[in-house]
């Protein structure tokens, strides 16, 4: 009963995005232009920013999950504290640190750099907010590896980047492309630190959960935009932990499959 | 054939391992686990670093904690074989064995290690004996110009393992590589090596040739260790050139050997012989111990027999003409020639 209730509590709100206005109006919102303008940028700033993720996180991610070293503990916890901070703090640190009265903000600008209001500014906001998501899981993913293996490996003439690279990452990939899809669904949903830092600029600072919120205010006419706009989020949502659970899942071929064939008995 | 020099200390958790070890021919390492043996492969590998000592091979060095030279794993030429073969998962036969191979055909190799069928299966689905196979035709890949064998049968069951012992012994005499291998049985060391060592906590109790072991085990450890049976008690000189040991039982057992005080009698399973009747003056040999037949094991033609605290081995003829049976009495006999006393 009480299992039920929480359920149904957890769904409703879901459900009720599709279930106030028809399916077929809420698809003809999708080709207004602030709903498109913001799946560009959306896209755009997700996408730089999940690469910056990959190629700057896994290294450290890698470092933390195979070295030993003192402040080791300490250095894994400053990099999962972005996970629990309120978005709000973590728009200030950020204005803080980058922007035009911030710590890096004059030697920001002596170089001509202006992050405030640009697309650079959400991209910094969402790996911000979006990377200890993918670090801790990569981390993760790292330390079970045999290190057997990787001693193998080099005992086989590979240096640590050949290691790295044909033994530790191939076998590390299901928990990092895991890690992966939850900094990209926690990315795509950032809202606080971006609409401080960076703005709420339709075609330029303007992500999903920004027009979201901006369409709302704009009753009743945008209360219809708002929601075809959280059900395209709710969808993409769903796909990727859909894809989560299949990539988790998936198990590389058993020897059964060599029965499947064996002449009965 | 090229000389691996060794000499080196290595800090463990409750201990220090330390060695000095010339490795020309087939060395085996013996001990209990935790000993270190492990340890030591991973310090001649370059997969742990010692505090100080030197590692070489004919000269080249691999080691030099004076002039801090330590050479990575991957400029090594040492062929390691790991006790759980760590052969890589995502990889097939094929491609593990090419792992190292800079290139090279590998499909001799895999004819020659008889698994050429199996190249591209995954190592999942091989047998232990067949994973041992890949493994070696693996580290062989890389031309070593050293071999290291980390209890290479120990992950083998008792029926596969006799063949591959026998295998492998012949494989090491082909490659003419110097090969260090560590093993908790001392029967596969005496089996493939030329030279066994006896390691304990760390340090090395006895180094030489497996019958100079079992002739002269300089302690009680190397001699139970080497499956000789060890019984305690204390020595007095006698009259004549005889030992007497009086056991902590009360039975007293004669020695040619020289000894006082505490010691232990080490007696091996084929110097004794069992009878289900005692008669003195039949018997050349002195040393008597009755008692119950405890467990009997048969091994290959033989039959391994528990009388009281000592082992015999017995032909398996000897032992259904004796009618022997676990919870009948029986007697041990041994000459006195026949054991050797050892400090405690």
């Amino acid at each position: 009963m009480g299992a039920g209730i929480a359920l149904a509590f957890l769904l409703f709100p879901i459900v009720a995005i599709f279930a106030r206005v028809s399916p077929g109006r809420l698809v003809a919102q999708l080709s207004r232009p602030v709903v498109t303008d913001a799946l560009v940028v959306s896209l755009k700033t997700s996408g730089i920013a999940q690469a910056l993720v990959l190629v700057l996180g896994t290294p450290l991610a890698y470092v933390l999950a195979s070295r030993r070293f003192r402040g080791r503990s300490l250095a894994i916890v400053l990099v999962e504290l972005p996970l629990v901070l309120p978005p709000a703090v973590a728009g200030i640190g950020l204005i803080a640190a980058f922007g035009r009265l911030g710590l890096l903000g004059g030697t920001l600008d002596a170089v001509g750099v202006r992050l405030g209001l640009t697309q650079a500014a959400v991209v910094i906001a969402v790996a911000f907010v979006a990377s200890p998501l993918y670090v801790r899981q990569a981390i993760a993913a790292f330390e079970a590896v045999d290190p057997n293996l990787v001693a193998a490996s080099r005992t086989l003439g590979a240096g640590p980047v050949r290691t790295f690279f044909r033994v530790v990452l191939p076998l590390a990939r299901r928990g990092l492309a895991a890690g992966e899809a939850l900094s990209f669904a926690r990315g795509l949903g950032e809202f606080g630190a971006t609409i401080m830092f960076a703005g709420s600029l339709q075609g330029v600072t303007q992500t999903l959960p920004l027009a979201i919120y901006q369409e709302f205010d704009r009753l009743p006419d945008g209360f219809t935009t708002a929601l075809a706009m959280s059900g395209l989020l709710v969808v993409v949502s769903g796909a990727l932990l859909v894809t989560l659970r299949l990539v988790l899942q998936w198990q590389p071929s058993r020897p059964t499959s060599r029965f499947l064939f064996a002449p009965s008995r | 054939m090229a000389t691996l020099q060794a000499d080196f200390t290595l800090p463990l958790r409750a201990f220090a391992l330390e060695l000095a070890l010339d490795v020309a021919g087939t060395v085996a390492l013996v001990g209990p686990s935790g000993a270190g043996k492990t340890s030591v492969l991973h310090v001649i590998a370059g997969l742990a670093a010692p505090a100080r000592g030197r590692v070489s091979l004919d000269g080249e060095r691999w080691v030099d904690t004076a002039r801090g030279v330590s050479l990575p794993p991957e400029r090594r030429r040492v062929g390691l074989v790991f006790q759980d073969y760590a052969l890589f998962p995502h990889l097939s036969v094929r491609a593990n064995v090419a792992f190292g191979a800079g290139g090279r055909a590998v499909a001799p190799l895999l004819e020659r290690f008889r698994i050429g069928h199996l190249g591209a299966a995954r190592p999942q689905e091989l047998s232990g004996g067949e994973r041992q196979r890949v493994a070696l035709a693996r580290a062989l890949a890389r031309e070593p110009d050293v071999l290291l064998l980390d209890e290479p049968l120990a992950a083998l069951d008792a029926h596969t393992k006799t063949e591959v012992r026998h295998e492998l012994a012949e494989l090491l005499r082909q490659l003419g590589l110097p090969t260090l291998l560590v093993t908790h049985d001392y029967e596969d060391a005496a089996a493939l090596a030329d030279e066994v060592g006896v390691l304990v906590e760390g340090r090395l109790r006895q180094l030489g040739p497996p019958a100079e072991l079992v002739a002269r085990p300089r302690d009680a450890f190397v001699a139970s260790f080497t499956g000789a049976n060890l019984l305690r008690g204390r020595a007095r000189r006698g009259d004549g050139a005889l030992t007497t040991v009086r056991l902590e039982s009360g039975e007293e057992l004669y020695s040619a050997d020289e000894a006082d005080g505490d010691v232990g009698v080490v007696v091996y399973p084929w110097e004794v012989s069992v009878a289900r009747a005692h008669a003195p003056d039949a018997d050349s040999a002195l040393n008597v111990v009755r008692g119950r037949v405890g467990s009997l094991v048969e091994v290959a033609n033989r039959v391994r027999v528990r009388v009281g605290p000592v082992t015999a081995e017995v032909t398996a003829a000897s032992a259904e003409r004796l009618e022997l049976a676990a919870g009948g009495v029986a007697y041990a006999t041994f000459k006195a020639t026949g054991t050797r006393l050892v400090p405690l």
